[in-house]
């Protein structure tokens, strides 16, 4: 082969290179855009999950309203408390220990546990379940365990048990909140992690029924109630209801003789012992 | 002649000669009915009696004080065992009124002009509010608000739908053959109160005795009425397909059959509202067809609202051993039942019992055939739109128009790979309904 050839392809083509790299650098300069540097470094210090806990688009959005102000260091729900240390520090702010927050399950109506009232061959997302006139299991107020919850986590932080219920994994959970917002019955919710006790039951039918729709719903009986101080629990439709605000952080469980056993001390979460794929 | 009809839609096997040519036979009156508080799109009533009142037959029992709702009454004479919740043909538990019957009808009747053609309009339009007459045509939107179109809306035509275009049902055809007096009546009475002047009757041209019953009668009475045979399609019978095929005028994306000037009622309705004007009778009775191929012997009953779905299966020799499947309403819009002791409601056209093994829930992936898009009468993409919402893709499913919907599950009905489709629509509706909500 002719060298020549070679040799103009080389120089034309480098040559090329040459001159629009040129071009590439005075058009750094010359359009470069001032940005703070406090938005990547706060950035860092994110999750980077974009899991839109804080109600904002993405962590990089929350960087940048932290940096304008716009909203507080804490605003990120998912967090470590170190994280919020470290973005006060490059904001120059003192940090306020903000708790860090779980999502709890409120409900233990396990395929064991309650009746079921049909077979269900739709969708098997909760929400379809939930429109076809409540899904498999009789109870109208509990899990429906299709597991959309799951689905949404984006932090792995929820798995289905074998029976059908899902479980929040303690360590992983960082309460951005998004299972609560993806279930259609309401049964997820985020606490401060000093919470610990609960009544796991979202069941307002009457006693009678209740019983009947699954072993572990909260049948009304007020024994919780007459046992605390006054104003710390309190009835809801059938439903015994804790009032954190007046509750404290009491760690003790008030009675043990709840029927059901749903008024719980929740102690330790469960590492995934078997993972079920949905 | 090329008969009139919408464009796409589909045909589904009719199964119509179970009830079609079956006398009506009325139904003994049950010896307790449980009424639930919301029969109607709007919001619930609350009751107004208490447990161990007697009530007599029509009695209002529940109402509210909300513009979109509708009274219930008692049908039957009796005493207000409970007022609990029990399970809804809908499938959620609702507040219900339980009446325990004691004894003959005792009616209790609304106060009645003696020359409906005298009354004024406002005077008709109350009485249609206070017999609780709903749309009895499956969506039981309350009949008076539609009767009360916004005085900008100039309405000039009526259309009378007895279409009935869902499979097995036969109540709005039996209801023309037997009652043909009270369906011209009626629809004179809605014309009247509506103050239009062209009225059309619409109905599929798989029910000649039908339109021959009703062009007679109409020659020999002094209503000016047009009956117009209908191509035997899917969903002929949903509103803006009707006043398609009938009128050629197009309801506007989003709007209502009033936007071009049109009411439209079910034969149902103007039954009822030519029985609440005429004889001061609420609504407490309907036709129900009890049909399919997983019922004995299937029947058009005469039923007292708030009689339990298993009395009507009694009444039609039970269900046969192989029946999978009992529906409220026709297997296209209607909603599978797990619970035989829920309550006919106003919405209950029919009770459809299906021996169908095919109910297994399969699907397979789409195979972009296209077949949904060729079904789909309002014009949408019901594929793109299912899997829109799969992926909780929510702004783009409304700007593809998910919310024009009407969920008449043609897409669903044609797919060959069995794929959940108006289901995937319904979610999406919800969320996306949500959605726009939120932001207003």
């Amino acid at each position: 082969m002719d060298i020549n050839a070679i040799l103009i392809s080389m120089v034309s083509m480098g040559g090329l290179g040459i001159l629009f790299s040129a071009g590439l650098s005075i058009a750094n300069k010359k359009l470069y855009v001032e940005e703070d540097s406090r938005i990547v470094q706060i950035a860092d210090e994110l999750p980077g999950a974009n899991c839109g806990g804080c109600g904002l688009p993405g962590c990089n959005s929350f960087a940048e309203n932290v940096v304008n102000a716009k909203i507080g260091i804490d605003g990120c729900p998912v967090s470590t408390e170190d994280a919020v240390a470290e973005i006060a520090t490059i904001m120059g702010i003192e940090a306020v220990a903000g708790e860090k927050k779980i999502a709890r399950i409120i409900c233990r109506g396990g395929n064991d546990e309650t009746a079921k009232k049909a077979d269900y061959h739709g969708i098997q997302t909760c929400t379809a379940a939930k429109l076809m006139g409540g899904g498999e299991k009789l109870c109208n107020y509990g899990c429906l365990g299709f597991g959309e919850c799951v689905d949404a986590c984006p932090f792995d932080a929820i798995f289905m048990t074998e029976n059908g219920l899902p479980e929040v994994i303690k360590d992983k959970c960082t309460g951005c909140g998004k299972c609560a917002e993806a279930c259609p019955r309401e049964i997820i919710e985020i606490h401060p992690i000093s919470n610990k006790l609960f009544v796991l039951c979202k069941n307002h039918d009457a006693p009678k029924i209740a019983r009947t729709v699954c072993t572990k719903a909260c049948i009304g009986c007020q024994i919780c109630v007459r046992a605390v101080d006054e104003g710390a629990m309190f009835m809801d439709n059938h439903l015994a209801k804790i009032n954190y605000d007046v509750f404290g952080k009491h760690p003790e469980l008030p009675t043990e003789k709840c029927s059901t056993k749903g008024l719980v001390i929740i102690e330790h979460e469960s590492q995934p012992t078997e993972q079920i794929s949905i | 002649m090329k008969l009139l009809s919408f464009k796409k839609g589909i045909h589904p096997k009719e199964f119509k000669y179970f009830t079609c040519n079956k006398q009506t036979e009325v139904l003994s009156i049950p010896d307790e009915v449980c009424i639930p508080l919301q029969q109607h799109i709007g919001a619930p009533c609350n009751p107004i009696v208490e447990k161990g009142d007697e009530v007599k037959t029509g009695q209002i029992i529940g109402r509210s004080e909300s513009f979109v709702s509708s009274p219930v009454h008692s049908t039957v004479t009796g005493k207000i065992k409970t007022i609990d919740s029990y399970l809804h043909p809908a499938g959620t538990k609702t507040q219900m009124i339980k009446i325990q019957r004691t004894g003959d009808d005792d009616w209790q009747l609304l106060d009645v002009p003696k020359n409906w053609q005298l009354a004024s309009t406002d005077e008709l339009k109350s009485i249609v509010n206070e017999a609780g007459i709903v749309g009895l045509g499956g969506a039981a939107f309350p009949t008076h608000i539609k009767l009360a179109p916004p005085e900008e809306k100039k309405i000039d035509s009526f259309i009378l739908n007895g279409c009935e275009c869902e499979p097995f049902l036969t109540s709005d055809h039996r209801a023309m053959l037997e009652m043909t007096d009270e369906v011209l009546d009626g629809m004179a009475i809605i014309m009247k109160v509506l103050g239009v002047k062209k009225g059309y009757i619409g109905i599929e041209n798989n029910k000649p005795d039908a339109i021959s019953q009703i062009t007679r009668k109409i020659q020999k009475s002094d209503y000016n009425f047009t009956v117009i045979p209908l191509k035997v399609k899917y969903p002929q019978g949903a509103e803006k397909m009707l006043i398609e095929a009938v009128l050629k005028r197009k309801v506007p994306t989003g709007g209502l059959p009033m936007d071009v000037g049109v009411v439209v009622n079910n034969v149902g309705t103007a039954i009822a509202v030519a029985n609440a004007v005429i004889d001061g009778k609420p609504l407490v009775e309907r036709i129900v067809t009890v049909s399919g191929d997983g019922v004995t012997e299937p029947k058009n009953l005469m039923t007292r609202i708030g009689t339990s779905f298993q009395k009507l299966i009694d009444e039609c020799g039970g269900l046969k051993e192989e029946t999978t499947t009992v529906y409220m309403g026709g297997p296209m819009m209607g909603i599978s039942q797990w619970d035989l002791s829920v309550p006919v409601v106003k919405a209950t056209s029919g009770i459809v019992c299906r021996t169908d093994k095919s109910t297994n829930g399969t699907s397979y992936p789409c195979i972009q055939c296209g077949t949904c898009v060729s079904a789909c009468p309002m014009f949408l993409l019901p594929t793109k739109l299912a899997r829109y919402s799969e992926h909780k893709l929510l702004e783009e499913a409304n700007k593809t128009g998910i919310l024009n919907c009407v969920e008449c599950g043609s897409c669903a009905f044609v797919c060959p790979s069995n794929i959940p489709l108006v289901q995937w629509i319904r979610i999406g509706k919800l969320k996306v309904g949500e959605m726009v909500r939120s932001k207003n």
